[in-house]
């Protein structure tokens, strides 16, 4: 087989013929995701005739057009050229603190990443506190954020065999990344903890807390403290607070 | 007390769907709404609903309801054999069903997805914008979940109960499912890409609506079935490490890790989820710029038939 040519990017790729996608690179990079965003935000500032969503993820741009308005080459023609401005806004997002219980019944994998790193429980959890976490998409299922920014010596392998049901709230650690789950259902990642805070919640004035860009810092609270703040996240309440950079 | 549906029998998968949920696919939330649109909107116009008002859709088998008022009914999607108090009515065209009446509505023959409207439309409550039901998260519909016997429904107000057929037929092309490669057909090599639109490919009873797996020659992907994860929309065809395809519906995630080989097009979605299963059938790759003057062209004739609705005469166009 012949060597395929050098991608070079950015590129349109095709997702059908309500979508184009514009690819910026093949990593997953806050650079890369910074261009994503920027891209993201021109077109809603901005929204080309045609437009109907779009769908930023960690290195792309998906935009659903409607080809009864606009035809899907003349989109890609305006995104490219959208793109080679290179975002100069910056994306810094903002920064939000939530409130986040290690151990319990919701970090079931809390003990065992102790001993696969031969740390104490204790030193994971500073580890985990340390760091500032940046979402880098939002998806999966309503409000499920994929966050970057995990320490190197926290990184672990998702489990060969998915659980069948992951409370909403449990934070985990798949791989390079870290998630907190927006709603109940299986998952293959290792969880550590729980926030009370609601990723999602439909009935609330503000369904979606995040989007990709936010920052997130996390505070230790006890399980009693954990479960007042679970009464006023069941009200509707957001209980994470946004703090200044 | 406002007007109300009941459902009396529930068929297997029966749930509220509308035109779908718009605008939050960047937050994760499937589009849903009716897998079969085209039969969603013209069960709705026979009852002089907006077209995508919110109906009932189910799968493979109807069920028995009652309304506690008289109300127009239709049934569309596919042929099958339909009763009001035990006297057959004809699919494709709209009924009165008298308050108290037993409307009855057995398994498609030939289809998958079926569509029954009442005019005025259920009046549940819109989440993010739609009464769509997306079952995996619980969201929209009747608390998110399946109908079931027992089950009230509000629904709005009805016009007229003037009985309404279509004009002008609308039918489906019989040829191979059309696609546009990509957006990852670089992940697979030239001989795949001609296993892939050789086939042929069989329709599996893995599916819901969110997927649909498919089985045929297995795909390989050369550059690997793990990608960066990125967004997928209604009809991509990802291809997991197994090699059976699987090609993404109304209630699909947004985003995924597996290479996508191809998208369907916009204008053969509703006939590939309308196959029966164990049905066989094969792929054929067009251009997304031809794939667009069909789903152009197929929106026309759509319009078309919603707007040439008539008294019913003795035509049938749906058998």
């Amino acid at each position: 087989m012949s060597n395929p040519p050098e991608i070079s990017y950015p590129r349109i790729i095709r997702a059908g013929d309500r979508a184009v996608t514009v690819e910026f690179s093949n990593t997953i990079d806050e650079t890369s995701n910074r261009l994503v965003l920027a891209l993201d935000a021109s077109l809603s500032t901005e929204p080309p005739a045609g437009l109907l969503e779009t769908v930023p993820t960690y290195r792309s741009l998906t935009v659903i057009y409607d080809p009864q308005v606009v035809r899907g080459s003349v989109m890609a023609t305006e995104l490219m050229q959208r793109a080679a401005l290179k975002g100069a806004a910056d994306m810094g997002g903002r920064i939000f603190e939530f409130p986040i219980v290690y151990g319990g019944e919701h970090a079931a994998d809390l003990d065992d990443l102790a001993r696969k790193k031969e740390l104490s429980v204790e030193d994971i959890i500073r580890l985990h506190l340390g760091a500032e976490y940046r979402v880098y998409m939002i998806g999966f299922s309503p409000g499920f954020a994929y966050l970057g920014g995990l320490p190197e010596i926290l990184h672990t392998p998702r489990l060969a065999v998915p659980r069948q049901r992951i409370e909403a709230g449990a934070v985990g650690i798949g791989g390079k990344q870290s998630s907190i789950n927006s709603l109940p259902g299986p998952s293959g990642w290792r969880f550590i903890g729980r926030t009370p805070a609601k990723l999602f919640d439909a009935k609330r004035d503000v369904p979606f807390l995040l989007v990709a860009g936010d920052r997130i810092r996390f505070r230790r609270i006890e399980a009693d403290q954990a479960a007042d703040l679970d009464q006023r996240a069941a009200k509707g309440d957001v209980i994470v607070r946004e703090i200044a950079p | 007390m406002s007007r109300t549906l009941k459902i009396l029998r529930h068929g297997p998968l029966m749930t509220i769907q509308d035109g779908g949920r718009y605008g939050f696919r960047a937050f994760g939330v499937s589009t849903s709404g009716a897998i079969d649109r085209a039969s969603h909107a013209i069960a709705n116009a026979l009852v002089g609903n907006d077209f995508e008002a919110a109906a009932i859709e189910f799968a493979l088998a109807g069920g028995a309801i009652e309304a506690d008022e008289d109300v127009m009914i239709a049934v569309t999607g596919g042929a099958c054999r339909i009763e009001i108090d035990g006297q057959p009515v004809a699919p494709w065209e709209s009924h009165i069903l008298r308050k108290g009446q037993n409307l009855e509505i057995g398994a498609l023959r030939g289809a998958v997805w079926g569509y029954l409207a009442i005019s005025g439309g259920i009046t549940t409550t819109p989440v993010l914008g739609s009464r769509s039901t997306h079952l995996r998260t619980g969201l929209g519909g009747l608390d998110g979940r399946k109908l079931a016997a027992g089950d009230v429904l509000p629904l709005g107000k009805p016009g007229d109960l003037e009985l309404l057929a279509l004009g002008l037929p609308y039918f489906r092309r019989p040829e191979p499912i059309t696609v546009v490669p990509g957006p990852q057909d670089d992940y697979f090599d030239r001989e795949t890409w001609a296993t892939f639109t050789t086939g042929p490919f069989e329709v599996t009873a893995s599916r819901d609506r969110m997927a649909m797996v498919l089985d045929g020659p297995p795909l390989t992907a050369d550059k690997g079935h793990d990608i960066i994860s990125d967004a997928t929309v209604v009809g991509s065809i990802q291809v997991p490490g197994s090699g059976k395809p699987i090609v993404l519906s109304a209630d699909g995630q947004t985003t995924g890790g597996y290479p996508k080989i191809a998208t369907v097009a916009s204008v053969d979605l509703a006939r590939l989820a309308q196959m029966p299963s164990g049905q066989h059938f094969r792929f054929k790759a067009i251009s997304a710029d031809a794939a667009e003057e069909l789903f152009i062209h197929d929106q026309k004739r759509l319009a078309d038939a919603l707007n040439s609705l008539c008294r019913p005469g003795d035509r049938r166009f749906w058998g």
